[in-house]
């Protein structure tokens, strides 16, 4: 390959150096922070993503140093290389600002507002773009676009009416698996995402397009409802794995599994693609070996109420006064919550009120 | 030393005279304040004959809400879980089944609601977090009893009676005909 050369590029007042052929966003993303722009569509990992959504778009306030003009109008970063002195503004520019507060204003008219029902919620892409850029209300005041119920097979969930289209999935199926199963059918403001002939997909690593959903429209069946992502302590683990590298995330609440995912980076991108059989088989702490508590943003809701070390504090109280104290109440007589003998986490479904009574007795 | 306030005063620690050793005077005159009290309007109330009346913004025992249709509007989302600063709130979520229609708003419900009072602080902000109106701090207290596990509320113990099913239960939950006591008393 021919020598790349290296080109200048100025991005809120901060210079970085990138090879040329560096789309702006990759650029942004070098000197990190609020600096990159949000993505919704665009995923580093997998080719031809980006482009769709317009939530990264930047100002660029000086094209090049050959030619100082500057681009007419905002442009989508992820698709924008750069050029040798191109000046960026996103961040510092209002123009952007209020130009994402729109796009954030049309991803939602036909989002539906079911957060607390919604699996993805603490984790949702949409959920943090909503609240860094958006604006509060919406004005928006016709039936919101609905479809009907459409199965993709009984480990992947798929709620259409909470899909933006930015088409990871797609890409993602296209790209990891060999035989495409599900695509995009249907035009404009019908189009949604959907297998033909409802068939289920069953490749053995389709389990990633879970992960790569930006919002709550495809989901864990074997998690659902299960618990909230903010109850459960994200563990680095790993296993043997035949078919992939076996290195996941493993969600934990006490010692039982909720559900496992993929490695994400600081970006929300998958590391390392998982099999499914990682994904929706594994349900115990035994089948993994726990390296570390995975790194949650400080910010992040997923931090709140846990202490983030693999060490558990040892009962002291015992050794000090000599004998087991007398407990004026166990909980877990009087609680119905968390029984002893009903594991959510190894239905294989979600729960429902069949799962609540059988155990009673 | 310096005082923080120009109020403080020395102790006279000089002799008592003649009259103040006979310490009779200052009897009579403490006597006199407590006379004084049996004339004014007591500030306590005989509870629980008397009851008082409570603030709009009284924040006592908690109520499960149920929608117009009666079903209940609790999806399990956990944030009130989340906001407790006493950790009092657990709960497990249940999908709907389709005949379960009528039951639950959501297609998700709280299968097992529990809030364990004796960890409850009341500050409301399980109320204040809730996106579904679903949690409310009604004007009442938790009732006293003699053993721990009786202060596990369970959900069937803080869900309002269904409005269209359980009329008289309604009304009694709503509490509007019982008056507090403490104005038929006073005015």
């Amino acid at each position: 390959m021919a020598d790349v050369p290296n080109f200048k590029v100025t991005i809120d007042n901060i210079t970085v150096e990138v090879p040329a052929g560096t789309t702006i966003l990759e650029a942004a993303r070098k000197i990190g922070g609020d600096i990159a722009p949000p993505t919704m569509c665009y995923y580093s990992k997998l080719k031809g993503s980006g482009g769709k959504c317009r939530t990264c778009l930047v100002e660029v306030s000086k094209g090049s140093e050959k030619d100082p003009r500057p681009m007419p109008k905002l442009m989508a970063s992820c698709r924008t290389t750069v050029m040798d002195g191109m000046e960026v503004k996103n961040i510092t520019s209002d123009r952007v600002k209020d130009a994402r507060a729109g796009v954030v204003e049309f991803l939602l008219i036909n989002h539906p507002l079911d957060c607390p029902i919604c699996d993805q919620a603490g984790e949702c892409k949409l959920q943090d773009l909503g609240y860094d850029h958006g604006k509060a209300g919406t004005r928006y005041e016709f039936q919101r676009r609905t479809f009907p119920k459409h199965n993709l097979g009984d480990k992947i969930q798929l709620h259409m009416t909470r899909c933006i289209l930015c088409y990871r999935c797609v890409m993602t199926a296209e790209q990891l698996t060999k035989k495409r199963e599900h695509g995009v059918v249907d035009r404009g403001d019908h189009a949604q995402i959907a297998s033909y002939l409802d068939q289920h997909l069953d490749n053995e690593f389709i389990g990633n397009i879970i992960d790569v959903c930006p919002v709550g429209a495809l989901t864990d069946r074997t998690f659902r409802f299960k618990n909230r992502v903010w109850f459960l302590k994200p563990l680095n683990a790993h296993r043997d794995c035949p078919t992939c590298s076996g290195k996941v995330t493993i969600w934990n609440r006490g010692d039982e599994v909720f559900r496992v995912t993929a490695r994400k980076d600081q970006w929300g991108e998958v590391e390392d693609w998982i099999c499914n059989e990682c994904r929706f088989e594994k349900k115990k702490t035994s089948d993994w070996v726990i390296e570390e508590v995975s790194p949650v943003s400080r910010h992040s809701v997923i931090n709140q109420n846990k202490y983030f070390n693999l060490d558990k504090p040892k009962e002291t109280i015992d050794e000090i006064i000599g004998k087991k104290p007398r407990l004026f109440l166990d909980i877990h007589n009087v609680s119905k919550v968390n029984e002893k003998n009903r594991d959510l986490s190894m239905i294989e479904g979600p729960a429902n009120s069949k799962d609540f009574k059988n155990k009673q007795q | 030393m310096q005082t923080l306030t120009n109020r403080s005063e020395n102790v006279d620690r000089s002799p008592m005279t003649f009259v103040e050793s006979l310490y009779l005077p200052a009897i009579v005159k403490g006597m006199g304040i407590t006379l004084k009290h049996f004339f004014k309007k007591p500030a306590t109330y005989s509870y629980p004959e008397v009851k008082r009346p409570f603030s709009p913004v009284f924040r006592g025992l908690h109520v499960l809400n149920r929608d117009e249709e009666g079903r209940e509007r609790c999806t399990a989302c956990g944030l009130c879980a989340l906001a407790c600063p006493a950790e009092a709130i657990t709960m497990e979520a249940a999908e709907r089944l389709p005949e379960e229609e009528n039951l639950y708003r959501e297609e998700k419900y709280a299968a097992k609601y529990e809030i364990n009072m004796l960890r409850c602080i009341f500050c409301g902000m399980c109320e204040e977090a809730c996106p579904k109106d679903a949690i409310y701090l009604s004007e009442t207290f938790t009732p006293s009893d003699y053993a721990r596990k009786k202060f596990i509320y369970a959900k069937e113990d803080m869900l309002i009676p269904n409005k269209n099913t359980e009329k008289e239960d309604y009304e009694k939950a709503l509490g509007k005909d019982v008056p507090t006591t403490a104005s038929a008393f006073f005015d």
